[in-house]
């Protein structure tokens, strides 16, 4: 039996409170909060860490990795391949990206599912729209990722699909141009009349497949870009009023190709076995498919658990981070491209925080060093990743002339656990809280985008304590 | 194998430092001029009369012809280096072994930085970013790391901290307005100090160093034949330059509270010279106070003051031009600016004014009490990954 044998989510730190924009702009937005991609991360590195988060404490490798977002980091470059990296999946791994559209999601999925080995499915997204928009009010980012294999000992069948059914459809109900900052939405109530129709075709088929009522559904997950045509089909579908899924917009916002998934992630978090999951998703068409819980899911660190976290982001900054509010440089030298040959070069250590150990007197370097920097030993290094091992603040400064994206830049001294010590950039941190002796765990963000290249590397993000 | 110093053998003879500052009107090529022109003339030689030169400069031009090509210099040796802030001091390391090996008669060290042309706050940046995964912080926010690790170590509260490197900022501004030739010539009072806009970490404005244009230069003989260019020459009793392993940024067992490098180079130096006690022996010293908080650890780890207690010191005037031991009585790199590659040298020439009773308001009572030796420290770098000089020049030969 193939199915989901591990699953993750990851949600940035940040919140929008929807009341924000209505007190900058006096335009009506609702209230709760939206989730914000830091100005450091994009749909490469959410994807990771929703990867890393899939990974966690399961002992599979996957031998493919598809990636799915509405918006790539970037184009003509295969992105999967940065997500790769950063996982320290090996070579010999398949990586692509199915992007561009929030169906890409669907995609990802089914070839993952479709495929033989283990495999991950990551679903990313990051939503924006014009100021004042309901694009940027209801719009959330975050990723959810999936890994598919065979039942075995050492990962058990979590969810076995039992069916799934589309219905294709070429129609304008939201569109955007490669470059547009934003995405364009024809009327809402023509959208509603299209995907009505196709959501209870997909979801009706794909229940016949199976062999299952409605009714039975314990959880009824509807998803997609468009508000009033997602309530109409869940509405209409048949099943318990309770069995409906939160589409989680009030908290998280709509996530885009990463909804469906962080909806999912949410309701096996919950699941009890022999639960019976439907999920469709309504995007330039609908896709349906059900999946029976074969096994206990509850997580402590899931959906809800992420969504508990997170500080305030002010609505200027906001603006800021997403290119709408351009701010003032420092007058420091324009920040610098990464070359691509020293990147290659330091794959291991850039993409997955791959140090070295000496084998001949056991001490960690970060970066990996040739000579030991204790005994000496030339060429006696082995490799040792770190991307989940904790660290110490030793010492910390907050650079208010360094040119950030976010200014000011928090840079603190790490002693990991086990050995090992590096200089790194932080992140998700309030600059008044760090302290020396602080605890915190490395993340995958970009650094900057400079010359048109993205920086992807590693931060330290506070572990309890101070901001978290 | 062993450091044997070169102790009394060769001299300096002639300096010359231009004011350091905004040169709005002036290249590299003029301060070099400029430089070069005063220390020949202090010396009473013409430039045909140097057998060789070491030009010292980070970001200000490359290969010997950045200093034959404005002097005109006839097919001569000219060498360009560079060993980040502390290249001035290389440059006149090394030309002091040039003379003691018999290779020249006469050799001139300059240093030069034109770092205003620009239009950065601090220094420009240097070279590519490679696989783009170093921190990318700004110099003072390096040295900032210093701060919160030395006051967890020794105990100091973060207000008592601030007051510590405030102290600093007012004695360094205070030498500075008496120095004709700084780039920052009026005291400012400690409140403007502390209440200054915040750089990085407990880093004001008032804690780093000026950013300047300038250029020093010295003219270096061998020691025997001193007496023939100046009633009163220099002598040089230590020259000692260390890299660390850069091992501050890797290794654990670093605590950011201590430049090792400086203690080694020290160490090294005060061998050389025969100084057992250099707060006792020396008259002055000029460090390389590029931020507040450096001046303070380099009291510690030059032997100024005891591990643990330089806070106290600098609080109780130790170091204040009237105190026991004055150190940067030229206003040092806080004051009187630091173009990298000529503050080496500019640190020198402060000596030769002191030593040589010539440094008019600011000088030093010690020396008119018999004390002979000057030091200079040189930095280049940031905690834990540095290059660290120090030199010890005297105004008398060794008994």
């Amino acid at each position: 039996m193939r199915g989901i044998v591990a699953y993750g989510a990851y949600l940035p730190y940040w919140r929008l409170e929807r009341k924000a924009i209505a007190e900058a702009l006096g335009v009506p937005a609702g209230s709760g909060t939206r989730a914000v991609a830091s100005y450091d991360e994009d749909t490469t590195s959410l994807g990771v860490e929703a990867g890393r988060a899939a990974l966690r404490g399961v002992s599979i490798v996957p031998h493919a990795l598809f990636f799915a977002t509405s918006a790539p980091a970037y184009l003509d470059k295969t992105n999967a391949t940065a997500i790769h990296a950063a996982l320290d999946l090996p070579v010999s791994a398949f990586a692509v990206d199915v992007a561009g559209s929030v169906r890409s999601a669907v995609g990802a999925m089914r070839a993952a599912r479709d495929a033989r080995g283990p495999v991950l499915a990551v679903l990313s997204d990051v939503r924006t729209g014009l100021p004042g928009g309901g694009d940027e009010r209801d719009g959330g980012d975050g990723a959810a990722a999936f890994v598919f294999a065979d039942d075995a000992p050492e990962a058990r069948v979590l969810a076995e699909p039992l069916g799934a059914a589309s219905a294709t459809a070429e129609f304008l109900d939201r569109w955007r141009l490669p470059g547009e900052a934003a995405s364009h939405v024809w009327e809402e109530r023509f959208g509603e009349h299209a995907y009505v129709p196709l959501g209870e075709a997909a979801l009706t088929e794909a229940l016949k497949q199976a062999g299952v009522t409605a009714p039975a559904l314990a959880r009824l997950i509807v998803a997609g870009p468009h508000g009033r045509a997602v309530k109409r089909v869940a509405a209409a579908a048949g099943v318990k009023k309770e069995a409906i899924a939160d589409d989680l917009v009030a908290s998280i916002g709509n996530a885009g190709a990463a909804q469906a998934g962080l909806m999912f992630a949410d309701a096996l978090d919950r699941a009890q076995p022999d639960d019976l999951v439907a999920v469709v998703s309504l995007a330039d068409g609908a896709d349906a498919s059900l999946w029976r819980v074969s096994a206990a899911t509850k997580r402590p660190a899931g959906v809800a658990a992420r969504l508990a976290g997170g500080g305030r982001v002010s609505y200027p900054t906001f603006l800021s981070w997403r290119g709408f509010l351009q701010r003032e440089p420092p007058r420091r030298p324009d920040p610098q491209a990464p070359e691509a040959p020293p990147s290659l070069r330091a794959e291991a250590w850039k993409f997955a925080f791959t140090g070295s150990r000496c084998q001949a007197c056991g001490t960690r370097h970060l970066p990996p060093q040739r000579v030991c920097v204790k005994c000496h030993a030339v060429d006696r290094m082995a490799p040792e990743r770190l991307a989940d091992v904790p660290a110490t603040i030793a010492t910390f400064t907050v650079d208010r002339l360094a040119y950030s994206p976010s200014p000011p830049m928090v840079v603190a001294v790490l002693d990991f656990e086990g050995g090992g010590r590096f200089q790194s950039e932080m992140t998700d941190v309030d600059p008044k809280a760090v302290k020396i002796g602080d605890r915190v765990a490395m993340t995958f963000r970009r650094i900057i985008t400079a010359g048109g290249v993205h920086n992807y590397f590693w931060k330290a993000r506070p572990l309890g304590g101070s901001a978290r | 194998m062993a450091s044997n110093g070169i102790r009394d053998r060769v001299a300096i003879v002639g300096m010359g430092c231009t004011p350091f500052g905004e040169h709005w009107d002036k290249g590299a090529s003029d301060l070099l001029v400029d430089a070069t022109g005063e220390a020949l003339t202090s010396a009473g030689i013409e430039l045909k009369d140097v057998d060789a030169f070491w030009l010292g400069t980070l970001f200000s031009g490359q290969s010997g012809l950045t200093l034959s090509r404005p002097l005109k210099i006839d097919y001569k040796p000219v060498s360009r280096l560079e060993n980040y802030c502390a290249t001035g001091s290389e440059a006149f390391r090394n030309a002091c072994y040039a003379v003691a090996s018999g290779a020249y008669d006469v050799a001139m060290a300059i240093g030069v930085e034109k770092l205003k042309d620009s239009g950065y706050s601090g220094l420009p940046g240097s070279g590519g970013v490679g696989d783009g995964t170093r921190a990318a912080l700004t110099a003072p926010a390096t040295f900032s790391l210093l701060a919160p690790a030395y006051a967890k170590k020794f105990g100091v509260d973060e207000r008592q901290f601030k007051d510590v490197i405030t102290r600093i900022a007012w004695k360094n501004h205070k030498n500075g307005a008496l120095n004709p030739r700084a780039q920052f010539r009026k005291e400012v009072s400690k409140e403007t100090i502390a209440c200054s806009p915040i750089v990085a970490g407990a880093l004001g404005i008032f804690d780093c160093s000026g950013v300047s244009d300038g250029s020093a230069a010295a003219i270096i003989v061998r020691a025997e034949d001193a007496h023939r260019y100046t009633k009163h020459p220099l002598y040089v009793k230590a020259l000692s330059f260390v890299a660390g392993p850069a091992a501050g940024p890797i290794d654990p067992g670093y605590d950011y509270t201590t430049f090792p490098e400086v203690v080694a180079s020290a160490a090294d130096a005060y061998a050389q010279a025969g100084i057992k006690d250099p707060r006792q022996e020396l008259a002055m010293a000029e460090v390389h106070d590029c931020f507040t908080p450096t001046e303070l650890v380099l009291m510690e780890d030059l032997g100024f003051s005891s591990r643990g207690t330089a806070w106290k010191d600098v609080l109780a005037g130790t170091y204040d031009l009237d105190g026991e031991l004055a150190v940067n009585p030229d206003g040092g790199l806080k004051s009187f600016g630091h173009p990298i590659g000529a503050s080496g040298l500019r640190m020198l020439f402060e000596c030769w004014l002191q030593l040589r009773g010539e440094a008019g308001q600011r000088q030093i009572a010690s020396v008119g009490r018999g004390r002979k030796l000057a030091l200079t420290h040189n930095l280049g770098g940031a905690p834990g990954e540095c290059v660290s000089f120090v030199g010890v020049v005297g105004s008398e030969p060794s008994a």
